[in-house]
């Protein structure tokens, strides 16, 4: 693997103790490369989510190694000291509901990011203009979330994802609240993005339409 | 970096705005109850202004004439007049009644001013708005302005009709009741004066009573129904003192050669506040402390209710990296934002409002700016359970699963 992706070695996560004790995630093996898209498919409980916590540094693993890049994100109970800071520049998030801050315009909900990662507002929206011209909703730039169409919505939350130029995005069902033609077109964004930016993209997904896209699926069934 | 806080204001500027106009009209209230307690001292502090007084001597033990009952002889200013430091000494008597105007009654404080000359003579209207001071001996009165009385208006006390010859302002007791001047005698006999039956039957009395009726000493009961029928009492003196003595020294004096009581305009001014508005005060205290803790409530509540209605946006904020003070910021200045709101609304209600009151509240800039940082205090306080829930969000709801 490149300086870039994500890898992951006998990844645990146990809630609970003793007798009430659930493994969510047993010794999980995973390695995206940087510009690769991949999908992460499982029945519901299977442990996507918990995954995708973990991948997103929200939750900590009990056990298990895990890189980004070259650099070590968990290593067997030990974690990168500032968590925080490691989500807004390393990881981009795409929910399965785009999740806009209702209150700011397009524009600045994308260029909130890199604002709070301390560029100057100037240069954030520059680069959020930028990205929004990528997706093709430059249009809407200084719209508000509620003015905009789902498939929109989508694309300004790609482009918040993406701002920061993260080594890694995790999406995840971005494309349930979507018809079929705006869910291949979303998933086409994240493949051009995916290769344009050496971002390795890793999509959670049920949906049976956007599967056979993927050049490489991982299967998670029980943990 | 843009300001969270402000965006969100802006985007829902018309919760903000009616929520903050609510809490201004609470502020109003409580400015106007500091502004109520304020007018009380400042119509005690206008009260011993306006007599012109540097000392006030009393009946022996009481503390009047305004917060008590006080009784001296009406010769008693002869002789303070003849102390050592004393440039002027006049009688005075208060008597708070009500007065007809018209069909309605108003409630004054009539004061008996001895005859004199303004500047001459302690206890006169030092100034006026309309008219002349009082010339005759009887039935004439100057009022001040708030008693809804004009010129030439004729006002009734007791049995008497009185001629309204001036008008005067701000000459108030100190619960605020507008002032009647009227002669010292005319206020004497107002004072004691009893329906005619009364008289006829207090008469019968001293006639029936051996003691005042004797044959054999012609003119003794004359002499005392004369003294029955007339008032030799008054409240009070008030004492002007010449050039470079102390008011203390002077007060030490009377109180020890004539036996009376003594305040000084310090002491007057502590009695009036201290002793007859504290209670009122107190009331107000009261009311002020129940006002500060709704309107920390009401903050405190909409903050929280606002909060709540972004618990996702908050979520989402936290897993993209936003810093927790950025969020409890965000929390504070749209607390802080609603307090300025609320002040600015307050301030103008209090002060549009203020004037309509029956009695006087004065709002000064220090209760203002003391208000404003209270409300703030009070904002930032209030805050704090939504920052605390704020930051209790876990950035995973914002992943689901």
């Amino acid at each position: 693997m490149s300086g870039k992706g994500i890898r992951i070695e006998g990844l645990r996560k146990r809630y609970g103790q003793g007798d009430t004790a659930v493994d969510a995630l047993k010794d999980v093996n995973m390695v995206v490369e940087p510009g690769e898209v991949i999908g992460l498919i499982g029945p519901s409980g299977s442990g996507k989510s918990t995954l995708l916590k973990c991948l997103g540094a929200v939750i900590d693993p009990t056990a298990g190694r895990m890189t980004l890049g070259d650099e070590t994100i968990y290593d067997n109970g030990w974690k990168v000291r500032d968590l925080r800071a490691l989500r807004r520049d390393k990881i981009g998030f795409v929910f399965q509901a785009p999740y806009l801050i209702p209150f700011l315009d397009v524009t600045d909900n994308v260029a909130l990011l890199p604002m709070l990662a301390g560029v100057a507002n100037a240069e954030s929206r520059q680069r959020a203009v930028a990205l929004l011209t990528a997706l093709d909703v430059q249009h809407r730039a200084r719209a508000m979330p509620a003015q905009l169409s789902g498939g929109e919505q989508q694309r300004v939350a790609i482009a918040r994802g993406l701002v920061n130029r993260p080594p890694v995005i995790l999406a995840d069902e971005p494309t349930a609240p979507l018809d079929s033609e705006r869910a291949v077109v979303v998933i086409r964004i994240l493949n051009e993005m995916a290769r344009q930016f050496e971002t390795a993209i890793i999509v959670v997904t049920h949906d049976e339409k956007i599967i056979p896209t993927f050049k490489r699926i991982y299967h998670i069934r029980d943990g | 970096m843009i300001s969270l806080a402000g965006r969100d204001i802006l985007h829902a500027w018309g919760k903000f705005v009616f929520t903050g106009f609510g809490l201004g009209l609470l502020i109003g209230v409580t400015l106007i109850m500091a502004g109520v307690y304020r007018g009380m001292v400042d119509d005690g502090k206008a009260l011993l202004d306006n007599s012109g007084a540097d000392l006030w001597v009393v009946q022996r033990d009481t503390l009047g004439p305004y917060a008590e009952p006080s009784s001296l002889n009406d010769d008693t200013y002869r002789t303070i007049l003849a102390m050592p430091g004393v440039a002027q000494a006049a009688n005075v008597t208060y008597l708070t009644m009500q007065v007809r105007k018209g069909e309605a009654d108003v409630r004054t404080m009539v004061v008996g001013i001895a005859p004199g000359a303004l500047g001459a003579t302690p206890g006169w209207p030092p100034y006026l708005v309309a008219g002349r001071q009082i010339t005759r001996g009887h039935y004439e009165a100057v009022v001040d302005i708030a008693a809804g009385f004009k010129l030439g208006d004729r006002i009734a006390i007791r049995r008497n009709l009185y001629l309204v010859v001036g008008l005067t302002r701000r000459m108030v007791s100190s619960s605020g009741d507008p002032m009647v001047f009227i002669p010292l005698k005319d206020a004497q006999e107002a004072q004691f004066l009893k329906d005619n039956d009364a008289i006829w039957q207090s008469r019968r009395r001293t006639e029936a009573n051996p003691a005042f009726n004797r044959t054999g000493v012609p003119g003794l009961l004359e002499s005392v129904l004369a003294s029955q029928s007339t008032n030799s009492f008054v409240n009070a003196v008030l004492v002007r003192l010449k050039p470079g003595h102390a008011p203390d020294d002077v007060a030490d004096s009377i109180r020890r050669w004539k036996r009376l009581t003594v305040y000084t305009r310090a002491q007057m001014e502590g009695i009036l506040v201290g002793k007859l508005i504290a209670t009122s005060a107190k009331q107000i205290s009261m009311f002020l402390v129940i006002l500060a803790v709704v309107s920390a409530a009401i903050v405190a509540f909409i903050i929280y209710t606002l909060t709540m209605d972004k618990i996702r946006e908050i979520a989402v904020l936290k897993l993209i990296g936003t810093r927790n003070r950025t969020i409890a910021a965000m929390i504070m200045q749209q607390a802080l934002a609603l307090g300025v709101i609320g002040f600015v609304v307050g301030k103008i209600t209090a002060t549009f409002a203020a004037p309509l009151f029956p009695k006087y509240v004065l709002l000064i800039p220090t209760d203002s700016i003391a208000g404003f940082f209270a409300v703030l205090l009070i904002c930032v306080l209030a805050s704090l359970v939504a920052i605390r829930m704020a930051l209790k969000v876990d950035p995973a709801e914002a992943i689901g699963g």
